[in-house]
């Protein structure tokens, strides 16, 4: 295999977040193919020949029966054992809003995701308790310690754009269990960071336990309601005209380190996310 | 086999949908409903057993989390859920309204396997508790429930499980219907044209009558169509382009002027004079197309769905969104959507029940309809819904307006397209349906057994999720090179599509050939349907295979219907037989120029008469919670704005992500820091007291809005989109006159070329004898460069301490204000435009913006000053000061000068600027010359203090108490 990270955005008919998430993983170093679901079922191209596999948002079969729903059969049944080698091979997987509702609905999250099970899923993404599809920032505290995670800050800000994004657990139980596994990689919070205890707008859907995204017990695998491709660059946050000249404003970027100080354009809290997927890759797949 | 499936929420479980309905119903004044319950029913049809259909449900249908589903090959006994005596209501889609929801569901089982599904059919259930009467359960079903128009009521849930097949005979040869004109009297040409619902006039009857007598034969039922597609109003504009007389009486004086083509006299006359360079392709593809950078340059049009929207809001705002995308994957050789807009102008949403004219739908419903269906289509394209504006005005009560737009880039070189002889006629996406023929009824008595004469001819419901397959496969194909040329279908279906693109070779077509919903439709019905989701293309032979091969990887329908054959005539074919035989350039150009006439008297209203109050603090909050000023927050956060990323300046700006952003910028390729700025201008009370003004000050509207977020005043691209009243009425067409004329002498003033534009007219409604015509409303959009969005600019106050300009003049306007409403009057005194003031002071703030001298920067429109600066301060969380006497004012001396009218007066021109203390001295030099005032400072307090022009505290409040005020009335 090539000295690449090599990563495949899916898409089908209604993915729309498949442009700016390429674009998040190239900035990032990595080598990037936009693949439709098609071609990974007739063969012309195969999920074993990349490293990270990412779902990216949007309204795959427009949301139709459930968001996600119909995606994630067609993982689970028709590509199910491509993805069980994938995971056996320690690659990752990120499945972002619609993403997320796919590998939820598929039982890849919150794993371990087994093909042929018969109750494949423990948790779902369900509708918002507003009722209606909301595009709004959350603040989101960092709690995972996996591969995806690793290094944030404490806080970050993220844009949410859902009609579906209401985390509900199946039992009690699963709860615990994610809690006590490390597998809840984000909760909504206050800007403060303080927790959101359900409290709209900071917990926009009315997920159970501020639930925003989780990672499978290994941390190779994180789905999330918030979109980090979305605050990639500086001018995604939503009134960095304020932070530009203050002088809290003017924080280094998060990965855009540069040793002779040249200026390089300013990365957004999500940035890191990204670049934590490909250093992962290079550090154990290449 | 049949198996109905029923889904409910699980105990416990947040049933939002059903709390939703609760809410609708409270809004329709019932308020003894304590309980609303959605249960989702799939009806399936075919040869599947019961465990499939138990598998289905589970691994499909149910999520077993959150939902508990049961299932029967009978209708079951009693309700899913709810109390005993709750009443049910089961809701289902008209035949032939296509549900996607059963396109995917039968998608998703051939998926898992299963084959022998036939057809799935979805239903929604109401539980409703609650003590009601029978009258009002009826007022709930057709007011909350459903619509009509595309759905009814299952009286009995038995009749679920009678087959659907919608089987209906068709015959091969046809039996070609002819309509004899010649000889015909005038009076019988009428009647012909009126009887075919043809909306063509006497004299265009007469013309084709001649054709016929010319060709010796007489015409067949398909080519009367046509024509009348061709020569409509909506295709043509023929009220645009025709010759008007136009009578102005003013002052005792008549002048009278003969206007031969409205349109090329004003709008194109502007971009003629004005002879912009970067003006690639103006007015005659589907969308005006300037230059951007070295590698693209981008598009913009505005439509309008407005008919459509009045009989079912939802749908036909749904399918406005769909079009105006379309228009732009139809520009040149197909532009990539990168941003939409949408502005709306409805009555008050508590505008009266009992006051509702017969038959229109109540405000309030329209808007939750309108803007689910934007919501709905622009979401899942993917497209950013970054700037719009709503207006409320009593006579919108049976004409809504609903305007969509959409802005594209498009590789340079792309921008022409035109078919070749030999080239194939090529349909792809949406199959063709009844959707969109007039009048058209689909009588469902041979579907089922109930008789409910249905009609699915005027609306239907969009498949956005059809369109974007196309908009992923078009822009793979225009990258290969595989089609000569490309429309959308829009009004007039294929006959306009085909047309347009055959108007110079012909075009020859199989209407067998098109791929349709279902079977039944005729081949007249073929030409015309308005079919959501088509594109059309001229496609070499030579590409084609390829072109199937990419359409067949992403699912995609693609069929060949025809040739471009270079006769020049169209000729269409149903089943081997020719049934239509027409030339070309008589459907292109044979149209008879109308006449029609115009007057213009200049209304004259009371003038209020009022004491200046010595306390703004209540009229502030009043002006700033009447819903033309109010927050549209919860309009903006249903629509996804940050999706591909590019949103530089979104809707909503400041610390809390609620204040309100003029214009929008959006950075279309993310490695490059060239941005594209998009506002709208729109004030139809301006035009009740003057068009012309009202003209010129939406254009400077929308100029100053791009202005004002840092916007290259030299890239400014405008559109016009006139919705107006009965245009045969001269009182009607006069006002339309003047706003053209308007828009014709600020554009050229302004230097910013129309690039596209539209109309819709007969915006009338009769209830009761009278017509209810919308005030003339003239919506201008602008589109500008932003060279480098890093310096782009927000309207929130950002730093205590610093200083706040008003830049431009104040006059004694307030003609059509806010204010004068809150006294409930209008005024006459229609603010003016200086456009050589207004120019020199945007050239100058805008190069101070470019130096980086402007922390924050507002325009002034309604509600004036005192808005504005209101806005600034909530927005950025501070308060601030301001002194009136430092206001700018023309005619000091005039005695109307008075507080109210420094603070409230909505001249145009005006922005409120934000300047670090530090920088007072660069931008006072920057702006040399130019009339401004140093009004106050920003506070870091929240409290806004104002000093009137006797140096008195004429307002004093806390600026959480005027967002809140501002944030609350359209909360519901």
């Amino acid at each position: 295999m090539s000295a690449k990270v090599r990563v495949l955005v899916l898409r089908t008919a209604g993915t729309n977040c498949n442009v700016e998430t390429a674009f998040a993983f190239e900035q990032s170093g990595a080598c990037v193919d936009e693949v439709h679901l098609e071609k990974l079922f007739s063969g012309k191209v195969k999920m074993a020949d990349y490293h990270i596999m990412a779902l990216p948002g949007g309204f795959s079969y427009g949301d139709d029966i459930a968001s996600g729903r119909i995606f994630a059969n067609e993982m689970r049944l028709r590509l199910g054992r491509d993805i069980e080698h994938f995971i056996q091979d320690k690659k990752l997987i990120i499945g972002i809003c619609n993403g997320f509702q796919i590998l939820v609905k598929a039982g890849i999250l919150p794993g371990p995701f087994v093909p042929d099970a018969q109750d494949h899923q423990a948790v779902t993404l369900t509708h918002n308790d507003c009722g209606k599809f909301e595009s709004r920032w959350t603040h989101l505290k960092v709690e995972g310690k996996g591969v995806w995670t690793e290094g944030l800050q404490d806080v970050i800000y993220v844009p949410v754009a859902h009609g579906e994004g209401k985390f509900v657990p199946l039992r009690q139980d699963i709860m615990a269990a994610l809690k006590a596994g490390g597998q809840v990689a984000f909760r909504y919070v206050r800007a403060d960071g303080t927790p959101a205890h359900g409290a709209y707008p900071e917990n926009p859907n009315g997920a159970i336990d501020d639930v925003a995204g989780i990672t499978d017990a290994t941390g190779r695998i994180l789905g999330l309601m918030p979109h980090p491709e979305r605050h990639f660059l500086f001018t995604q946050h939503p009134f960095w005209t304020r932070l530009a000249k203050s002088p809290q404003g003017a924080k280094s970027p998060k990965g855009a380190k540069s040793p002779k100080g040249e200026k390089k354009s300013r990365l957004g809290d999500g940035a890191k996310v990204f670049e934590n997927g490909v250093n992962y890759v290079k550090k154990n797949l290449l | 086999m049949i198996w109905r499936i029923e889904i409910k929420d699980k105990d416990g479980v947040f049933d939002s949908a059903g709390h939703g309905v609760l809410r609708d119903i409270a809004d329709l004044g019932v308020s003894s409903i304590t309980d609303v319950r959605v249960v989702q029913v799939f009806i399936l049809e075919g040869d599947l057993s019961r465990d499939d259909a138990e598998r289905v449900a589970r691994e499909l249908l149910v999520d077993g989390v959150v939902q508990d589903y049961r299932i029967a090959d009978k209708p079951f006994s009693r309700a899913f859920t709810g109390k005993k005596d709750a009443h049910l209501i089961e809701i289902t889609y008209n035949p032939g309204v296509m549900d996607p929801v059963e396109a995917s569901t039968l998608k998703g089982i051939r998926d898992m396997g299963i084959a022998g599904v036939k057809a799935v059919r979805t239903s929604r259930q109401f539980v409703i508790e609650g003590r009601v009467s029978e009258k009002q359960v009826e007022l709930i079903k057709d007011k909350a429930l459903m619509n009509k128009l595309i759905q009814h009521a299952l009286k009995d849930p038995a009749a679920a499980f009678t087959p659907v097949v919608l089987d209906r005979r068709v015959k091969d040869k046809p039996d070609v219907g002819s309509v004899p004109l010649k000889g015909l009297s005038d009076k019988k040409l009428a009647e012909i044209s009126k009887k075919g619902q043809l909306y063509l006039n006497v004299n265009e009857m007469k013309a084709i009558q001649a054709y016929f007598d010319k060709e010796g034969r007489v015409p067949t039922d398909i080519e009367l169509e046509a024509m009348a597609q061709t020569w409509s109003e909506h295709c043509n504009h023929k009220t645009f382009r025709g010759n008007i007389t136009y009578t102005v009486k003013e002052k005792g004086r008549v002048k009278t002027e003969h206007i031969n083509n409205l349109l090329k006299n004003t709008i194109v006359k502007a971009t003629m004079t004005l002879n912009k360079p970067w003006c690639v392709s103006v007015f005659h593809d589907n969308a005006g197309i300037v230059k951007f950078d070295d590698k693209y340059n981008i598009c913009f049009k505005a439509e309008t769905h407005n008919h459509p929207s009045a009989l079912e809001p939802f749908g036909g705002a749904n399918t406005g969104v769909g079009g105006v995308i379309r228009d732009i994957l139809g520009t040149g050789l197909g532009a990539k959507p990168v941003c939409n807009t949408d502005v709306f102008c409805f009555a008050p949403p508590d505008f009266p029940v009992d006051k509702l004219p017969a038959g229109a739908l109540h405000p309030k419903r329209v808007m939750k309809g309108v803007v689910s269906g934007v919501r709905d289509y622009g979401n899942k394209m993917g497209i950013p819904t970054v700037n719009g504006a709503i207006c409320f005005h009593e006579h919108f009560v049976g004409n809504p307006l609903v305007f969509c737009g959409t802005i594209g880039i498009i590789p340079k070189g792309q921008d022409k397209k035109a078919a070749k002889k030999g080239d194939l006629v090529v349909v792809m996406g949406g199959r063709t349906g009844r959707d969109g023929i007039h009048g058209a009824t689909f009588s469902s008595g041979e579907l089922t057994h109930e008789s409910e004469v249905v009609s699915s001819g005027a609306v239907q419901i969009g498949n956005p999720i059809e369109e974007k397959k196309v908009l992923d496969i078009l822009i793979q194909a225009r990258d290969e090179g595989l089609y000569s040329a490309v429309t959308d279908c829009g009004a007039g279906g294929l006959s306009s599509a085909v047309g347009e693109m055959g108007e110079k070779l012909g075009a020859r077509i199989d209407l067998d050939l098109v791929p349709l919903k279902y079977q039944g439709l005729n081949y007249t019905e073929i030409w015309i349907s308005e079919s959501q989701e088509r594109m059309v293309f001229a496609v070499p032979s030579s590409k084609i295979e390829r072109l199937k091969e990419l359409c067949a990887s992403e699912n995609v329908d693609l069929a060949v219907i025809g040739t471009y054959p270079g006769t020049g005539r169209l000729e269409l074919f149903y089943h081997g037989v020719k049934v239509c035989d027409l030339e070309m350039a008589f459907m292109h150009g044979g149209v008879p120029r109308i006449a029609k006439k115009a007057t213009w008297t200049p209304p004259r209203y009371k003038e209020p008469q009022f004491k200046c109050p010595s306390d703004f603090a209540p009229k502030l909050r009043e002006v700033l919670s009447d819903y033309n000023v109010c927050s549209k927050e919860a309009v903006i956060r249903r629509y996804d704005h940050e999706v591909q990323g590019g949103s530089v300046i979104k809707p909503l700006v400041g610390p809390a992500c609620d204040g309100p952003s003029d214009a929008s910028v959006i950075r279309p390729i993310l490695s490059s820091k060239k941005g594209i700025a998009v506002s709208n201008g729109i004030n139809p009370r301006f035009g009740l007291i003057d068009p012309y003004w009202m003209a010129a000050s939406v254009i400077d509207e929308a100029v100053r809005q791009v202005v004002a977020v840092g916007a290259d005043l030299s890239t400014i691209a405008i559109l016009d989109n006139f919705c107006w009243g009965n245009p045969d009425k001269p009182d009607r067409l006069g006002g339309l006159v003047r706003a053209a004329k308007g828009c014709h002498d600020f554009a050229v003033a302004y230097g910013t070329p129309f690039i596209s534009g539209k109309d819709s007219f007969y915006n009338e409604y009769t209830d009761k004898g009278r017509s209810i015509a919308i005030p003339g409303t003239l919506l201008l959009s602008a589109m500008a460069h932003v060279k480098d969005v890093e310096k782009a600019v927000t309207m929130d106050f950002k730093r205590p301490g610093s200083y706040i300009y008003i830049v431009g003049k104040t006059y004694a306007e307030w003609g059509g204000s806010v204010y004068l409403k809150t006294f409930g009057a209008i005024g006459n005194d229609v603010p003016k435009l200086h456009p050589k003031d207004a120019m020199a002071a945007y050239t100058a703030l805008s190069a101070a913006i470019q130096k980086r001298l402007v922390l924050s920067a507002h325009d002034c429109s309604e509600g004036g000053l005192a808005v504005a600066l209101a806005e600034m301060a909530f927005a950025g969380g501070f308060g601030a000061t301001a002194i009136l006497n430092m206001v700018p004012f023309e005619g000091k001396t005039c005695r109307v000068k008075r507080d109210d009218m420094v603070l409230f007066s909505e001249s145009n021109s005006r922005l409120i600027v934000e300047v670090d203390a530090r920088d007072q001295k660069a931008f006072e030099r920057m702006m040399a010359g130019i009339p401004m005032g140093m009004i106050g400072r920003v506070l870091d307090v929240p409290e806004l203090f104002v000093y009137g022009l006797k140096d008195n505290l004429c307002l004093k409040v806390n600026v959480n108490e005027l967002k809140e005020a501002w944030k609350k009335p359209l909360l519901f």
